[in-house]
């Protein structure tokens, strides 16, 4: 394509923000506009990213689609995709029109801020994936805090003061370090371009330390265990769209930011430091998915339960194998849309019962067959059923795991025992049962606009469940590269070593 | 021309002290009610200097070289008159709220202006002395110039005590400082003081000199007068204080310390630091808990300069390009943020307590927004301007190795994002409370403008960044 058609996918967004600001008029009307605009902007910035799937050359691990521009003296505007990045724009791209249409009826207040709050920051997510620059990236990265912030903060719950203000702050400490790591690469390799950066060879003491730097910023993001805790907080507050965006794409950056940067800038670090990655995750994976067990608060219990299954995420990726990192990018992917899912089913009954509490459920398939029928794939997705696409990228990873490390495997592997345990216990408590409480009812089933939410993430979850190629075949030769010159840093260093040797 | 009689270099500070003399003397000769008009003229003198400062090139000296003025000074010079001629323009309908413009507040600060671009081109201990005092002297009125208003006076007085007490140190160091290299100016000074023989008598010369100029700059542990004055100067006035004298005296830190201390750089840099450190500190804690929104800028100040020393600390040419950037920045934020906190006024009155500010996002979205980027960007969040001020000194502290000083100073930031987040919160969370009076049309200029260019700098950074490369380089 001769057109830069990253920048037009990143800003078009923004530019629907600008055409919603511009909107005047009676209030009903001037809502009903920027619901469209914001509709029919993500949608064409959806199609944009399709026609980018199209033309992307999955045989290559090369950058593609690359722009460059004069910006910053020494760091440039620089933007391309690869393997491990076109997937997440497409998640990225893919999720915004369902949250729009998600929030359709249920926000009435302050519509226009709304849409140009979520338009804004998909311009920002898209940033973090399609930057191909450091600096730039960081800009991405840490801008997306501003319209989540006040996402949470003006449309939350009850809490939503507290839970905005941890949000921002807990990200905010764990990316500034980044920031400053970002600053001692530059001075070190005299670049913040990432393809350069690649390959090159950080010293081994200095890689040490950046490595903590940039896991103090994705561990929060993630989130790892123990810096999970403003997690729940924020989900629980946070608008239906809110929490679908968080929990999607923004833990993703987290992920992505492992494979980006941890592993290939420093591979001697993240090969010395994998096992606290491992043991880390692997209690992420148990703790939280007892604690996860106690909840009685339907969003709270999946986001606990998205923690969990963020931890075979950080697993797979630093096994550093083919299963693992496929896997672990897979799991993300599967991660957004299952319990981007989830949270919008939770939102679902929210909207009607204005209640997240477990117990006031109970018996929903009477009356909301279509409804029960969307959760159960969903919550079997998330327990990881063979035939769902949660059963792909938890195998993977654990395969990766188990040619590793066989404890981490087995250890990981009880956390989906735990998983099926409070996710079933918890289909069973709002689906089954008897609908006895007065109060439901007349709870009605999925509307028109609901099932269009829905039923692409249905298809997605069952299809990627039995034929996840189209992923898998996208990042395979970036994957592979990755492995190839982590195994050659790996191996230099040794000869170093060895060479040093007395 | 090096040292040659040719006033033509000082052209932008004759304009200013002729001008200031004339209004004087215009104001006198007419009656009260003209002293809008001399505000106008007042702004239009500045703008003159600011076109003589354009006018300028390369490095020239004046008055045995005791004067300088090089493209460090000059970028220095044109952001301190625009923070003098925006202020003096936000200040009209404050004054005409309250009924009592004297022509003496646009004429005394033409003369601390005076003062500003003296002290930025000083290079020599005692053009640096005078510039200071016809700065101070000329601030200690203005703060006090609300003169029925306990608060004001209270401003003044204590402004003027701690300041006289402050000049008195640096007259000593620098009397030290003569003493121990036998001259006052900063280039026979740089050659006098040898990197192995510094003597202590001539570091504690120094100390002294610092020490004055932390006051002058509100650092930490110097800074015990800035919230009380900022409380209790008028509002325009205290919009003044934190955008124009910050930038002059921190000019006049960096041009003194690297014109004339060259050599002890590892000396002063450990002073600067414990500076940065503290003032970063005490900004953040301070302002947690602050209600009134002046002193909550005057706490927010406090830290930022804390943020330019970081630069300064850095010791390199990197380092000085930083604190440019930062005090660019800075005056940009500043000078929205004050419109913003003049335009809060309700039934005829002026409000400062930050609760006030309820719900503003419901009354007035623009405002709001445009108060929510700048927070933001004070906070140095990106993709705001505020993120490259910080981003540009912390890249000079890592380079120079300050690794301590770096992390301390982004942990720091998280604190101080808290009170920015606060003010968010409170516009854009909170019900809203009753409407504010429309905003002036010149202030909401100034918000619109400063709002801008934060938000939009992240599109254009390079002339900023470029053009201060080249200042700082004329340093070196």
């Amino acid at each position: 394509m001769s057109w830069p058609v990253l920048s037009t996918i990143t800003f078009l967004p923004l530019l629907g923000a600008l055409l919603i600001v511009g909107l005047r008029g009676q209030d009903g009307s001037a809502d009903r506009n920027a619901r469209f605009i914001a509709l029919w902007t993500t949608l064409v910035t959806f199609a944009l990213s399709l026609l980018l799937w199209r033309d992307f050359d999955p045989t290559t691990a090369q950058f593609q689609f690359v722009e460059r521009r004069e910006w910053l003296g020494t760091i440039h505007f620089h933007m391309g995709v690869d393997g491990i990045s076109l997937p997440f724009v497409l998640l990225t791209t893919l999720l915004m029109p369902l949250c729009i249409l998600a929030s359709w009826i249920s926000i009435t207040a302050r519509v226009k801020e709304y849409m140009i709050a979520f338009l804004v920051l998909e311009t920002l997510m898209l940033g973090v994936f399609t930057s191909l620059d450091l600096v730039l990236f960081y800009l991405f990265f840490e801008g997306g805090l501003i319209p989540m912030f006040l996402i949470i903060g003006i449309w939350g719950g009850p809490r939503r003061v507290y839970a905005s203000f941890k949000f921002f702050l807990y990200t905010l400490a764990g990316s500034l370090l980044m920031l400053l790591a970002i600053m001692a690469i530059y001075w070190e390799a005299g670049t913040t371009d990432i393809p350069t950066l690649l390959t090159h060879g950080f010293p081994a003491s200095m890689q040490t330390w950046l490595w903590f730097a940039f896991l103090a910023s994705f561990a929060v993001k993630l989130p790892m265990w123990p810096v999970h805790t403003w997690l729940p907080d924020a989900h629980v507050e946070a608008p239906t769209a809110g929490s679908v965006i968080l929990a999607g794409i923004l833990l993703k950056m987290g992920g992505y930011g492992f494979l980006r940067f941890s592993i290939p800038m420093f591979p001697l670090a993240s090969a010395e430091f994998a096992p606290l990655i491992f043991a880390l995750s692997v209690v992420a994976i148990i703790y939280t998915s007892l604690v996860a067990l106690a909840q009685e608060d339907v969003k709270k219990l999946i986001a606990y339960s998205s923690v969990a299954h963020m931890g075979f995420v950080t697993i797979g990726i630093f096994t550093i194998t083919m299963q693992g990192l496929q896997g672990g990018i897979f799991q993300m992917l599967s991660h957004g849309i299952v319990f981007g899912a989830l949270f919008l089913c939770v939102g679902v009954i929210y909207d009607r019962m204005h209640t997240r509490e477990i117990s006031a459920y109970g018996g929903l398939v009477d009356r909301m067959p279509l409804y029960a029928f969307c959760f159960m794939v969903f919550t079997l997705a998330n327990v990881g059923l063979p035939g769902t696409s949660g059963f792909v990228g938890e195998f993977l990873s654990l395969t990766g795991a188990f040619r590793v490390n066989t404890w981490v495997a087995f250890l990981a592997t009880t956390g989906i025992i735990l998983s099926a345990a409070y996710a079933l216990w918890l289909y069973r408590r709002v689906i089954f049962g008897k609908l006895e409480k007065p109060s439901l009812k007349f709870i009605t089933d999925l509307t028109w606009r609901e099932i269009a939410v829905m039923t692409p993430l249905v298809l997605l979850t069952v299809f990627f469940g039995f034929y996840p190629g189209p992923v898998l075949d996208a990042s395979a030769a970036s994957v592979e590269a990755l492995i190839k010159n982590y195994h050659t840093a790996l191996a230099a260093a040794e000869q170093a070593r060895i060479a040093l040797a007395p | 021309m090096p040292s040659s009689f040719h006033l033509a270099v000082a052209l932008p500070e004759i304009t200013l002290s002729i001008g200031a003399m004339a209004l004087l003397m215009v104001g006198v000769a007419t009656r009260e009610d003209r002293s809008e008009l001399v505000l106008g003229i007042a702004v239009g003198v500045i703008a003159l200097a600011g076109f003589f400062v354009l006018r300028g090139t390369g490095t020239e000296t004046l008055f045995a070289d005791s004067f300088i003025v090089d493209s460090f000074a000059r970028m220095m010079k044109l952001l301190t008159l625009i923070g003098a001629a925006v202020t003096l323009l936000m200040s009209v309908d404050y004054w005409r709220g309250k009924g009592r413009l004297k022509f003496e507040f646009p004429v005394l600060v033409l003369l601390a202006t005076t003062g500003m671009m003296m002290m930025i081109s000083a290079n020599d201990l005692i053009s640096l002395y005078v510039g200071l005092e016809l700065q101070s002297l000329a601030l200690y009125v203005v703060a006090a110039f609300d003169r029925r208003s306990a608060k004001s006076s209270e401003a003044g007085l204590k402004y003027f005590v701690l300041g006289a007490l402050s000049s008195g140190m640096l007259l000593y160091g620098a009397s030290l400082i003569y003493g121990f290299t036998g001259s006052t100016l900063f280039t026979e000074i740089a050659a006098a003081v040898q990197p192995s023989g510094a003597n202590l008598g001539l570091i504690f010369g120094l100390v002294f000199l610092m020490v004055g100029f932390a006051f002058k700059i509100s650092a930490v542990p110097f800074h015990m007068w800035t919230p009380d004055v900022y409380e209790g100067a008028p509002t325009p006035v205290t919009a003044f204080f934190a955008a124009a004298p910050k930038l002059a005296a921190m000019t006049l830190m960096v041009r003194t310390l690297f014109a004339a201390f060259p050599a002890v750089t590892p000396e002063w840099q450990q002073i600067v630091t414990f500076l940065a450190i503290a003032s970063m500190a005490l900004g953040a804690f301070a302002a947690i808990g602050q209600r009134n929104i002046k002193r909550l800028m005057a706490y927010s100040s406090i830290g930022h300069m804390g943020y330019a020393l970081v630069g300064l600390a850095a010791g390199t040419a990197e380092g000085v390009q930083g604190v440019i950037i930062y005090l660019a920045i800075y005056l940009a934020m500043t000078l929205g943020t004050f419109a913003c906190i003049l335009a809060m006024r309700r039934n005829g009155r002026m409000v400062e307590e930050i609760d006030q500010l309820a719900g503003l996002s419901a009354t007035n979205p623009l405002m709001a927004f445009l108060l929510g980027v700048l927070l933001f960007s004070l906070a140095g969040i990106p993709p705001l301007a505020g993120f490259f001020a910080k981003f540009y000194v912390f890249l000079a502290a890592i380079h120079a190795g300050l690794y301590a000083l770096a992390v301390i100073g982004v942990l720091l930031s998280v604190v101080g994002a808290y009170y920015y987040l606060r003010i968010v919160k409170i516009m854009y969370f909170d019900e809203p409370a009753e409407r504010f009076e429309p905003m002036p049309g010149v202030l909401a200029t100034v918000l619109g403008g400063s709002g801008l260019f934060v938000l939009l700098f992240v599109a254009y950074p390079a002339p900023l960044v470029n053009a201060a490369a080249t200042a700082a380089k004329s340093l070196f």
